[in-house]
């Protein structure tokens, strides 16, 4: 047993004591940020969401709704392993996880997973990792990942976004934002495609 | 015996240390005349230089997320505690253990600890500062437990038996040639070794740090981590990275533990929507990173099922207490103030001696350890020219001039012992170019202040260093290797 006060109260005393004396009144956070004026129509958003994730070097098909399967299968490799989440809107070519190592999940050329939100500005897709997108892991691994968004999933920016996945229905889920495929830029600062995660990101445009 | 993510060296199992490094004019001097590193460093600065100018001049309202972005974390460092609180109760109601440790000795044994209760001998890491500032993977060496780099820069140090010398980019001092030698040299020893056909190309060098750790990531049972963000509302963990070594680490094993520096509470999720704006286009100069990892505790099913955050101290509640100073503590790490300072873009990172180089080095390693105990600290404040392009970098709007001349009163002070005539008139230095902040005149006024400051002789130390031609007796590499990093070497 020691009487020293454990590290909790210790730190806690400690922020007290250096705030001690300091004027506490907030400071005005500007948020006009969250209210940019719109300067794209509908049509012109979904153009620069394809643009920007192509910038980065990723792939982009747009298809209409009933042609989503039929375009899924058209990107997938012939003969290639794929890996499908459970809740998959789409009866694409596959194998649903059943809860794989990731061992075994290195064995996948592929995963199709849906998304919750695309973000037109910086080319970004979110996965919240519910129904249709599958636990993390599933849509890491595999070096190939197609991944379905629906045009009326686009936001026009950052701020849009985070107000969406601010709902409660995804309070405490895991998120993961992809803008592009895996990159360093580690070696002189030279942008390399392709490291960790998938070395290939296709995005599928359904409107 | 264990292997260790450490190299031997002399026969016992070390790691280069920033302990013992010459004093900032000393080691800057030996850095200058390594030409390779500059020309290193210049082509890399430069590059992203232009890259963050690019994408920074698209945002319209940049300067309004500056100012919300310094807001948010000012209205949360006046209450740190209450947030502290805050982010406990909501971590803890989602499944995670949370520890508070006072200093870097303190949170190394809860890593340690949480190692050895699950029996894991190896474990995986996210690129974090903190954890280097802790010196962790040299404290699990010692434990037995290997500590792997996954991070792409972090590999080639690690390998390298090298030094950090950015905060982004560790290895921003190495090129493509070096990088392939140290990788053909150290990946067996390590693991997996590199192709035979390697070449220089970034993209060959990439595929073979790939094929190396693929097998580490595939079976390692634990990792480590920091954050860059943590929502106290949620218990939410935020880790924003590129390479996907950061999703590997935080969803394949079955232990994640991160260390979270204290200041990196944000009060609510949607504060997030400010930082993922400013921290990409800062840092790496893109418009959005490759990848931003959240998670908020343990979630059954996905991920990790035993989720630990060690919520660190070492010295932030001392620059908590320094009224200029606490600024510092909205830091981001996005390293667009040392790619922008005419200082470091000449000595590279390992001058500064510490994780923290750079402009925010400078004035975070003062303000986390205290003015007056070892001379290399004192002597970073001096590490500037007051030119005030960090400041203007700045995504958080950390007034890093005024804090630097402020810091060198508080050096002066310390080795009088007394308040010193020098250390009254840059104290008034300080709050002239403070003032000058405040009433939106910083542009007119900052010259004035440095001109006050230079009169003043404050610029004095860093001036004569840079000003003098002095071939070096021997290279920064040289006197590395002779000294084994600094701890066979007095300050000379
Ligand atoms: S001080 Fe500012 S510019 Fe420098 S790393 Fe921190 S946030 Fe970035």
């Amino acid at each position: 047993m020691t009487t020293k006060p454990d590290a909790r109260s210790e730190i806690l005393a400690r922020v007290r004591g250096a705030l001690a004396g300091t004027d506490v009144a907030p400071v005005q956070v500007p948020r006009g940020y969250r209210s940019r004026p719109e300067r794209l129509d509908r049509s012109g958003l979904l153009t620069r969401f394809v643009e920007r994730v192509e910038d980065y070097r990723a792939q982009v098909t747009r298809c209409a709704e009933a042609d989503v399967i039929r375009t899924v299968a058209s990107i997938l490799p012939t003969g290639a392993r794929v890996v499908l989440p459970p809740g998959l809107l789409w009866d694409v070519p596959g194998v649903a996880d059943d809860g794989f190592t990731a061992t075994d999940l290195d064995g996948y050329a592929a995963v199709v997973t849906a998304a919750t939100v695309g973000i037109a500005e910086t080319g970004t897709i979110v996965l919240t990792h519910g129904p249709g997108e599958g636990r993390r892991a599933l849509s890491l691994v595999p070096d190939l990942h197609v991944c379905v968004v629906r045009a009326d999933q686009v936001v026009a920016d950052v701020p849009d976004a985070v107000r969406l996945l601010d709902a409660e229905s995804y309070r405490g889920r895991p998120q993961t934002w992809i803008s592009g495929p895996s990159a360093t830029s580690d070696i002189e600062l030279d942008r390399v495609e392709g490291v960790h995660g998938p070395r290939t990101l296709h995005v599928v445009l359904v409107s | 015996m264990v292997s260790t993510g450490s190299t031997t060296r002399g026969g016992s199992t070390t790691r280069a240390t920033f302990v013992g490094m010459p004093a900032f004019p000393a080691a800057a001097r030996t850095a200058l005349a390594d030409s390779q590193l500059r020309a290193n460093l210049a082509h890399a600065t430069g590059t992203i230089r232009a890259k963050r100018l690019h994408v920074v001049s698209e945002v319209d309202d940049w300067e309004e997320l500056r100012l919300a972005g310094a807001a948010i974390k000012d209205n949360t460092l006046r209450h740190l505690d209450e947030h502290l609180l805050t982010l406990e109760t909501a971590l803890t109601a989602r499944g995670a253990t949370v520890h508070w440790a006072r200093d870097a000795q303190e949170a190394c044994r809860i890593v340690a600890r949480v190692a050895k209760d699950n029996a894991v001998d190896e474990v995986v890491k996210v690129k974090s500062m903190v954890t280097q500032e802790i010196g962790l993977n040299e404290a699990l060496a010692t434990e037995g437990v290997a500590a792997w780099e996954t991070d792409l820069a972090e590999l080639i140090v690690q390998l390298g038996d090298d030094l950090p010398s950015h905060i982004l980019v560790p290895a921003i001092h190495r090129n493509r040639a070096e990088i392939k030698a140290i990788f053909e040299r150290s990946m067996a020893a390590a693991g997996r070794p590199a192709p035979d056909d390697l070449t220089d190309d970034p993209a060959r060098l990439a595929e073979a740090a790939r094929l190396h750790l693929r097998e580490k990531f595939l079976r390692a049972r634990m990792a480590v981590s920091g954050a860059n963000f943590a929502v106290a509302e949620t218990g939410t963990l935020v880790v924003v990275e590129s390479e996907g070594n950061g999703r590997m680490c935080l969803t394949l094993p079955e232990i994640l533990v991160s260390v979270v520096g204290i200041e990196k509470v944000v009060p609510t999720y949607d504060d997030l929507d400010v930082f993922l704006q400013l921290l990409p286009r800062s840092s790496t100069g893109e418009r959005m990173n490759p990848y931003t990892s959240t998670w908020t505790g343990v979630t059954p099913g996905d991920g990790p099922q035993q989720v630990h955050v060690v919520l660190l101290d070492n010295g932030r509640t001392r620059a908590l207490a320094d009224e200029l100073g606490r600024q510092a503590l909205r830091c981001i790490r996005c390293s667009a103030c040392l790619n922008v300072c005419p200082v470091y873009e000449r000595t590279g990172g390992h001058a500064y001696g510490s994780v923290y180089p750079g402009p925010i080095g400078a004035i975070l390693n003062p303000l986390l350890k205290g003015a007056g105990h070892d001379p290399q600290t004192d002597s970073l404040p001096y590490a500037s020219t007051l030119c005030g392009a960090c400041f203007e970098a700045c995504p958080v709007r950390i007034d890093i001039p005024s804090i630097l001349v402020d810091q060198r009163a508080k050096v002066v002070d310390a080795h009088r012992g007394r308040p010193s005539v020098t250390g009254v008139a840059m104290k008034g230095a300080a709050a002239t170019l403070r003032t000058g902040r405040r009433l939106g005149l910083a542009e007119k006024l900052t010259p004035l202040g440095l001109r006050a400051a230079r009169l003043l002789g404050v610029a004095h130390r860093w001036t004569s260093a840079r000003d003098l031609p002095p071939p070096a007796a021997e290279s920064f590499r040289a006197w590395w290797q002779r000294t084994d990093g600094g701890r066979d070497d007095d300050q000379a």
